[in-house]
């Protein structure tokens, strides 16, 4: 809303009522029209010219410096306070509870490395929580997906990012849960954390990792704060969010009968907000997944591992193989923990078919099966370690491998030459527009457009943005960056609009898409690569395509809310004054649905951003491969730690200008030129 | 009626930054709302408020929305916080109690029934009535048997375990009203309670407080913007415009004089008949009237009054606690009739 303030001040409020807002309209057009035509002329005469390259392996002065404190932290680390008395106990902490839940699940330290509990006991146990907390069906569902990763051959893996997933999640509600239940209660509390958490949001996961590892060392530890951080907002958002959502005559009635504030919390505001927290838990679990996976580029253990090697080695096949425990994970934890979240409805236990008591005498008698599995684990080899004689693994990696060398020998005409095409046609002109284009010409493009957007303030911000990527002397891999999720954004874009237009317009496409959406935006974000990685081999190409899927599910939902929220009376109006579908569309949807659509490029564009920064892994280049290099050779370091910086100033100046675009107001002053005529 | 049991004194409640300045200042709190709001961009609900609940009353406080009724009952136990004045409650100023004061008012003295219910949603019947006392921190068993005899005195009998999204508009408030009823509080207040109910479950509700009256004889302060529910309950009705009184008094005084315009449209309408009483239409003693001629008090309603007067040959006397203080004739009494039969 600045932005809108913001805007008042150089046009005229006076009488000028029609006028204002046109007047407005084109000055802003033409100082965006006039950015680009200068941005045009200067790439045709001065093409090539002030770069700013720096090639893969060379440094700047900064980059040896980071280098230099990286070597400083290493060599300090056991004698200076801060970690002395501050970081290593926290480490040592974060990593006794995470080698706990190893030790239970995954594999011990000793002897023949084989968990507390075995594949038996881990089915039986968590099966039976899965009922405890949900229904039967999803009980049966877990334990079927953990025998399954026996089958994979992949049991102890998923072990291993579980027992991480379990620590992290317990870490996040431990610290989550009070500061959103402060936030909720206190506004004061909630207008100091809300900007803390919509710039943690922004971030994309990988930028976390390496100062994390610089801290914490690499390993559990800093995979577990590393996922904290990035799975806390949900939970903060939400319970705060529930807590505020209480109708204030229900809380007004409360305080008449003279509660406490802390009889309010506990009477009132905790059990009225209790499913909106549960559904922040499932909200973090799903985003622990998710860095957890990725947290194994710095040495977490789990499946993550299994995939990131796989993807190195362009191993499609295991990596598949992977990637489906993940995903199946994934499903699990989504699904025990949206049932979880029923049940946490108010009043959910009166529609039940059994009784409380049933479900606890039965709750008990399924608890002594679950003890005998867990002893039978504990003694028996077979119970303990799955047995390879069932691992169909290895057929699943070899499937997939020669179903993925068929595709790319025998689909090569049209993969290739549909990259190819998409690559030389679009992506490489696109991208040297940007990084061929001297660097203060393009500095002076963006200010510009910023300033068009959203006045002085935003022009501020984005060239400070801008100052700092120079200043951390990666331009160049910056603008390559810039250009993959500009791409993949406008695709995302184009999808989502269709696709919303589509499912705001229908209920039947809504209810057919949506399901396919929500399970598209609970997946890790690195599972996306593994199947293009399959047809289009490992290229720039794979990452925008992965990004585009994997930012297409958010983009397409904020659309078609939009689109479904125009009141129906507007609609009538359009159709009974004899518009065509397409002027229905064009005329009156798509332009009330302005604001939606602008947040559905803001938010693409962070998805978009996290992922085609991920997607160094599979050969996108930019800033997202300094990353991977930085933890790869240390050499490097600095160079990575400065490239995640940029990410991070790059996700600030995308987003800003997005939401600018998203705040500005269509027209202000209600004129003749109504949307429903 | 013995002391009053609430006194409010000069009683000011301003919206809006620096609101706590205007009521000291002579020039702004003689402002007019409008003229208020365009000044400092305060907004007065409550101006200057002076009245007195007697112990045992009905204290109806009337007004149209936006007139700053529902602020001021909230301003009685501090849901709304006063910008100044007092209210004396046991000869206590409620705007000096500390917290935990406040909060054994709250719990002891005072309890409100909201006009949308407020009731806990998680919570079954049983657990909604001994709210209050859970939170005072009576024993489980002890709250539970009071909860039932209260349950059972509002008309929920067997409706204990059910859920409050389970029950009907009316019978959600019957719950509301067990709640209040269930920390014995001396004084009840009500924010407009029926208003959003059907006009026929209205009715019954109306009744009840009315039984509920009776059997316990609470003091009562009552919003509502519906004249007829005000005339029906109330003892003495105030009727609010702007935040101020416009004017206080028993029903037929409102109807029989009203203080100005405003109240006179609104209780137009009234069939005053059913209202006023016979020494609103009261002539003075004519000569030649029989000293034997029937007798009514002055305080009969004048429906009440017509078969007396009708039946009778000669003007009928008016007395009024021992003196006759006029008569009445069949004339003034056809003349309320037809100018309610106009009104309608």
């Amino acid at each position: 809303m600045s932005t809108l303030v913001r805007d008042r001040a150089p046009v005229q409020t006076g009488p000028v009522s029609v006028r204002a807002p046109r007047k407005r309209l084109s000055r802003r057009t033409l100082l965006l029209g006039g950015a680009g035509v200068v941005w045009l002329l200067g790439f045709v005469f001065l093409h090539g010219t002030a770069t700013l390259t720096l090639p893969a392996s060379e440094l700047t002065d900064l980059h040896r410096s980071l280098n230099q404190f990286n070597a400083w932290v290493a060599s300090n680390r056991a004698d200076n306070p801060v970690f002395q008395y501050v970081f290593t106990p926290l480490r040592a902490a974060v990593d006794a509870v995470a080698n706990l839940f190893i030790g239970i699940f995954a594999a011990s330290s000793i002897g023949l490395r084989l968990p507390e509990i075995g594949w038996l006991g881990t089915v039986a146990l968590l099966g039976w929580i899965a009922f405890a907390v949900g229904n039967a069906r999803v009980a049966l569902l877990t334990a079927a997906v953990f025998v399954f990763f026996g089958l994979q051959g992949l049991f102890t893996e998923a072990a291993y990012t579980f027992a991480l997933v379990l620590t992290a999640v317990l870490f996040t509600l431990a610290v989550g849960i009070p500061l959103g239940v402060l936030a909720g209660v206190y506004g004061r509390v909630a207008k100091l954390i809300t900007p803390v958490l919509d710039f943690m949001q922004t971030l994309p996961t990988f930028v976390y990792l390496a100062p994390l590892a610089l801290i914490f060392l690499i390993g559990p530890a800093s995979a577990v704060i590393a996922t904290v951080i990035y799975a806390a907002p949900p939970v903060i958002r939400l319970t705060a969010h529930g807590i505020r959502c209480i109708p204030e005559n229900t809380r007004e009635a409360s305080d008449s009968l003279g509660t406490t504030g802390w009889q309010r919390l506990v009477t009132l505001q905790l059990p009225l907000a209790r499913r909106t927290i549960v559904m922040g838990i499932n909200q973090s679990t799903m985003a622990a997944l998710s860095m957890v996976t990725i947290a194994a580029l710095i040495a977490a253990p789990g499946l993550g591992q299994v995939v990131i090697r796989a993807l190195q080695s362009l191993d499609v096949g295991t990596a598949v193989n992977a990637g489906l425990s993940i995903v199946l994970l994934a499903i699990v934890l989504d699904r025990v923990t949206t049932a979880a979240s029923r049940r946490a409805e108010p009043g959910a236990n009166r529609k039940r078919r059994i009784s409380r008591r049933t479900r606890y005498i039965l709750l008990a008698a399924t608890l002594l099966v679950v003890l005998a599995a867990v002893q039978l684990s504990r003694t028996m080899l077979w119970a303990a370690a799955f047995p390879k004689e069932l691992n169909v693994g290895p057929a699943i990696v070899s499937g997939v491998s020669s179903a993925s060398e068929w595709l790319q020998t025998n689909l090569f005409l049209f993969t290739v030459s549909f990259r190819e095409a998409v690559t030389n046609g679009i992506l490489n002109p696109f991208q040297s527009l940007l990084t061929e284009t001297p660097f203060y010409l393009l500095v002076a493009v963006i200010v510009v457009a910023a300033f068009a957007l959203g006045g002085w303030k935003l022009a501020a911000v984005a060239a400070s943005c801008l100052a700092v990527i120079i200043y951390l002397g990666l331009w160049s891999d910056a603008m390559v960056t810039l250009a993959g999720t500009l791409v993949a954004t406008a695709v995302v874009m184009v999808l989502g609009v269709i696709f919303g237009v589509a499912m705001g317009r229908s209920n039947k496409v809504d209810q057919l898409m949506r399901p396919m959406l929500d399970a598209g935006q609970t997946m890790p974000a690195f599972v996306y690569l593994v199947p293009f990685l399959g047809l289009f081999g490992a290229t720039r190409f794979t990452a925008i395509i992965a990004g585009i899927i994997y930012a297409a599910p958010v983009a397409i939902k904020i659309a078609a809310d939009g689109i479904a929220a125009i009141s129906p009376t507007v609609m009538e109006a359009a159709v009974s004054s004899g518009s065509t579908p397409w002027q229905v569309i064009t005329k009156v949807q798509l332009p009330m649905a302005r604001q939606s659509l602008a947040l559905a490029a803001n938010q693409g564009l962070i998805y978009v951003l996290a992922m085609v920064v991920v997607g160094a892994l599979v050969g996108a280049g930019g800033l997202g491969y300094d990353v991977v290099a930085g933890f790869v050779q240390s050499s490097l370091f600095g160079k990575g730690l400065a490239a995640g910086l940029a990410i991070v100033f790059l996700g600030i100046l995308l987003d800003r200008m997005t939401q600018a675009a998203a705040a500005h107001p269509v027209r202000k002053v209600p004129s003749a030129k109504s949307p429903a005529h | 009626m013995s002391s009053p049991d609430i006194s409010v004194r000069n009683l000011w409640k301003v919206f809006g930054p620096g609101g706590e300045k205007i009521p000291k200042d002579p020039e702004l709190s003689a402002l007019s709302s409008a003229e208020l709001l365009e000044r400092t961009g305060c907004n007065a609900a409550v101006r200057d408020m002076n009245f007195d609940v007697a112990k045992g009353e009905v204290f109806v406080v009337m007004g149209l929305s936006g007139s700053g009724k529902s602020t001021l009952i909230r301003c009685l136990t501090r849901l709304i916080e006063p910008t100044s004045g007092s209210v004396l409650v046991d000869g206590k100023d409620v705007l000096e109690a500390g917290t935990t004061e406040l909060r054994e008012l709250r719990r002891r003295k005072m309890s409100m029934v909201f006009q949308h219910f407020g009731l806990l949603p998680h919570r079954t019947v049983l657990d909604n009535v001994s709210y209050g006392l859970q939170i005072r921190g009576t024993a489980k068993n002890e709250r539970y048997a009071k909860s039932r005899e209260i349950i059972e005195l509002v008309g929920l009998k067997g409706y204990e375990q059910h859920f409050p999204d389970q029950l009907s508009g009316g019978m959600q408030q019957r719950v509301g009203l067990g709640r209040a009823l269930a920390g014995d509080p001396d004084t009840i207040l009500f924010d407009e309670p029926f208003s959003a109910l059907d006009p026929l479950i209205r009715r019954d509700m109306q009744a009840e407080v009315i039984r509920l009256h009776k059997e316990m004889g609470k003091t009562m302060v009552f919003v509502t913007h519906d004249l007829s529910e005000a005339l029906k309950l109330g003892d003495r009705i105030l009727i609010m415009r702007n935040g101020e009184t416009v004017q206080c008094g028993t029903g037929d005084d409102l109807v029989g004089s009203p203080a100005d315009k405003y109240i006179a449209d609104f209780v137009s309408e009234v069939p005053r008949a059913d209202v006023l009483t016979l020494k609103w239409i009261t002539d003075p003693l004519a000569f030649g009237t029989p000293a034997d001629a029937p007798v009514l008090s002055a305080g009969t309603i004048i429906r009440d009054a017509i078969p007396t007067v009708m039946n009778s040959s000669c003007p009928v006397l008016v007395e009024d606690s021992g003196k006759i203080t006029g008569q009445i004739d069949r004339d003034s009494i056809l003349s309320v009739i037809r100018s309610t039969e106009v009104a309608a």
